[in-house]
């Protein structure tokens, strides 16, 4: 008998030591995300994917999964207060969906059509963030970074590198390249680099690759992020 | 600079986790951490730049750009601030020539603002070079103004300046029990280790930083974990505004608090210890060094304590300015050379804390607490109190009151008794717990000092009649979004909207639904954050606001909306471009 939770009182197994995030994936079940891929260490940072568990407020992709948790993870409040989390994301950088390269491929914009965000809320912070074009494959844009930390986890993680690091506290928190200059040319990433392609906004970008495929055509011109992240999921297993 | 960071770095003994340490005498010596320091350090720690870095970005007294010989920063406590700090701040600003936050032309002094110094009860206060100015004046400002002009040496300033005072005026169970050097430690010896937990047990002390975890239960739990690597650390991170009382039991009880350390450290196994000391209590840190060597002289910590075969030692770590400091698992990080992130939990602490191994993380007061509770069992202790809340508890009292400093109360003291003993009159309200804790008003001084109803780390702040509650709950909301580490989103941008909206309410600029949105807005921030400082920055708002909410009515405009800022102060640069001044280019953007 496999132990199990139960997440809007659907009966969910879990094995010991997986998260709630896990558990649920595993079944099939989306909890918005932003700062969680399956592949890294959790990070519990962008509290999207925020639940509750036996009444209590929790990190779901932090949180470990244990016997008798009684999940909410769809309710009004819970789908509310997630879209007011996405906004302060918005309105903290510098999102311009429509002259973003990213659009309809963006994780941020997918989980924001997904909550049904239809404004930013908030008051705009009109950051000053730099872009670094300066390497000859890839450009960062500092105005989309969300602070997921990625690509930080990813260089480490997988690339056996440190590219990447958080820097800065509280609202001045900002990404951080790892060269002498502080610029990514002079850094040890490649463009084959996991990193490099794990970004979930349009904070990395790829150069000579823009509109290969037009708008439009995009991922999330068409499917919601929950069925997309939940393929992608099911896909790996087959 | 090589030898030096390379001197540095020896005396380190090489080591990754003290980076704090070895960033403080960079920034001692060069006045600020640069690029060439930063990879210097990197390349003899084996470490990565960014970490050396993100460590320095993170901390406040770490600077990447110089800082001026004579670096001035001016404590920005609301106490402060009702002991008339701006004036002084503005005197300053005039008297140096130097704007705030900025170094002067000729490199010689900075000016800039800083979080709670902690001498609340001596203020208006400040620092010079890190140490601690109290009772700063006027005529005060002028004699220092005079003595960085003339370049005099900071050591060789009058002492009066740095004289800071204990002010206990009322001493109960813990700051009056004198205990012997060794005491508590030969009764933990004599008892046998499992008793003494058991009468820590009995007492049924409960954590004295504020969140009153219960301490037999923190250390059973850490003294069962496979792990045999152990550790412990006293939290001397007082950075709630309003608090002072780890300050003065440090500098007058530190004997007893090693004492308290030194049999925790039995009881879980643990050989090596830490005082995490804030940044600003550096006037502490020698004699706190001077403490323990007294005492590994008399066998009462190093090897073979009194020849019991337990062995323990302590070593002073300084912080580097961040409140999150405060959080134990930021603390961890920090002490581990890293940015004070509060880490996930679980694991906690007990399991994997400093280096993941089993850690105690205990403020000083609970030590302090121990060490009574060793000598005299747990009995005499949990006889004071309440139910619930056992033994007494040291206030640092503040604000509008005749004898501000250090009261002991057992708990379940009324806050009216507290207030007629240190001499308030004409009281609006207190503040109870610092910013992160409770507003009460004049209406609930027959409440008690307990957990179960107001908890506090030890900030007690009076106000008077006099003071403007949006004015402090604004002082406060400012300073969480100052102090947020930023590593979860309600926290990072809400704190920062937080202010903005709170400002734009007291600035004028609100309309009907704005205080609506603020509490919102501080319900969100309240539920969501990662960690206790996201979980109480909406506090000053939210318990004004649910006491006075007409004072935030009142400032409203009467008209649905009215935009966030001020169009025709936004046209400024517009006009000075287009050379126009003229009635058409200024506009009204609501019509009154």
């Amino acid at each position: 008998m496999s132990k199990t939770i139960t997440i809007d009182g659907k009966q969910v197994p879990f094995q010991e030591g997986q998260t709630i995030m896990e558990a649920a994936t595993a079944a099939q079940v989306y909890i918005p995300h932003l700062c969680h891929n399956p592949d890294y260490e959790p990070h519990g940072s962008c509290k999207l994917c925020t639940v509750k568990v036996n009444g209590r407020i929790c990190t779901a992709c932090t949180f470990p999964a244990a016997e008798g948790q009684d999940v909410i993870n769809n309710s009004e409040e819970l789908a509310a207060d997630r879209k007011r989390i996405t906004q302060m994301l918005f309105v903290e950088g510098n999102h311009f969906c429509p002259s973003c390269e990213k659009t309809g491929n963006c994780q941020l914009q997918g989980v924001a059509y997904h909550l049904n965000m239809l404004d930013n809320h908030y008051p705009h912070f009109f950051a000053d963030r730099e872009i670094d074009a300066s390497h000859p494959d890839l450009l960062i844009d500092h105005n989309r970074c969300i602070f997921c930390s990625l690509c930080v986890r990813a260089s480490q993680q997988s690339d056996g590198k440190n590219v990447f690091a958080i820097s800065g506290r509280g609202i001045n928190k900002r990404l951080i390249i790892n060269s002498s200059s502080g610029k990514l040319k002079d850094s040890d990433i490649d463009v084959n680099d996991c990193a490099a392609h794990i970004c979930p906004t349009g904070a990395i970008l790829h150069k000579r690759t823009g509109y290969t495929v037009p708008i439009g055509q995009r991922t999330y011109d068409h499917k919601q992020i929950d069925e997309v992240s939940l393929a992608a999921e099911a896909n790996k297993h087959d | 600079m090589k030898q030096f960071i390379q001197k540095v770095i020896e005396n380190n003994d090489f080591k990754s986790v003290r980076l704090l340490a070895i960033l403080r005498e960079i920034q001692a010596k060069y006045l600020y951490i640069s690029t060439e320091a930063i990879d210097i350090t990197a390349s003899l720690l084996n470490i990565e730049r960014t970490q050396i870095i993100s460590v320095v970005d993170f901390y406040s007294f770490f600077h990447r750009q110089a800082r001026g010989q004579y670096d001035l920063l001016i404590s920005d406590s609301i106490t402060d601030h009702m002991l008339g700090k701006q004036s002084l701040m503005d005197y300053l600003s005039l008297q140096l020539n130097v704007a705030v936050g900025a170094v002067r032309e000729d490199g010689l002094v900075s000016l800039d603002n800083t979080s709670c110094t902690g001498m609340c009860d001596q203020g208006p206060a400040g620092l010079i070079n890190g140490y601690a100015l109290t009772h700063l004046s006027k005529t005060r400002i002028d004699e220092i103004v005079d003595l960085i002009n003339q370049q005099s040496p900071v050591n060789d300033w009058p002492k009066r300046f740095f004289q800071v005072t204990d002010n206990i005026h009322k001493a109960d169970l813990l700051l009056t029990t004198e205990i012997a050097q060794g005491e508590a430690i030969k009764a933990t010896l004599k008892r046998g280790l499992s008793q003494t937990l058991e009468e820590v047990k009995t007492s049924d002390l409960r954590g004295r930083g504020g969140a009153g975890f219960n301490t037999s239960m923190k250390w059973l739990f850490c003294s069962q974990e496979k792990e045999l690597e152990r550790y412990l650390i006293c939290n001397a991170d007082e950075g709630e505004p309003g608090t002072f009382k780890d300050r003065v039991i440090l500098n007058t009880y530190a004997h007893q608090v090693i004492e308290g350390m030194t049999v925790c450290s039995m009881i879980i196994g643990a050989k090596q210890g830490f005082i995490y000391l804030r940044a600003e209590y550096l006037h502490l840190y020698d004699q706190l060094l001077h403490a323990l060597e007294q005492r590994r002289k008399l066998a009462l910590l190093g090897n073979n304590i009194l020849q019991s075969g337990f062995d323990f030692d302590i070593e002073v770590c300084l912080g580097a300015g961040a409140y999150i400091c405060g959080e134990e698992s930021a603390l961890i990080e920090s002490l581990e050379g890293k940015r004070g992130i509060p880490r996930n939990r679980p694991p906690y602490p007990v399991t994997q804390g400093y280096l993941n191994k089993p850690t105690v993380v205990d403020n000083v007061e609970t030590f302090l607490a121990s060490a009574q509770i060793a000598v005299s069992g747990g009995k005499q202790f949990s006889a004071i109190g309440t139910e619930k809340s056992t033994g007494t508890k040291v206030l640092s009292i503040s604000g509008d009151c005749q004898r501000p400093g250090i009261y002991e109360y057992p708990f379940g003291t009324t806050i009216k008794e507290i207030l007629f003993d240190c001499a308030a009159e004409d009281v609006l309200g207190v503040q109870i717990g610092g910013p992160s804790g409770n507003f009460i008003c004049n209406q609930e001084f027959d409440r008690l000092l307990a957990f179960e109803d107001l908890a506090t780390g030890g900030s007690f702040i009076v106000f008077n009649n006099s003071r403007n509650i949006l004015a402090i709950a604004q002082n406060f909301t400012h300073f969480f979004a100052h102090e947020s580490c930023g590593f979860c989103t309600p926290c990072r941008v809400g704190t920062s909207l937080l202010k903005k909206q709170l400002d734009k309410i007291i600035d004028g600029h609100g309309s009907s639904g704005d205080v609506v949105a603020l509490d919102e807005l501080c319900q969100l921030v309240k539920n969501y954050s990662h960690c206790g400082l996201g979980q109480t920055a909406a506090n000053p708002i939210l318990t004004t606001l649910q006491r006075y909410p007409e004072l935030y009515q009142k400032q409203l405009k009467d008209i649905s909306f009215e935009p966030g800022f001020n169009l025709d102060s936004s046209l400024e640069t517009a006009r000075r471009m287009a050379e126009r001044n003229d009635a058409n280019a200024h506009i009204v953007q609501v019509e009154e």
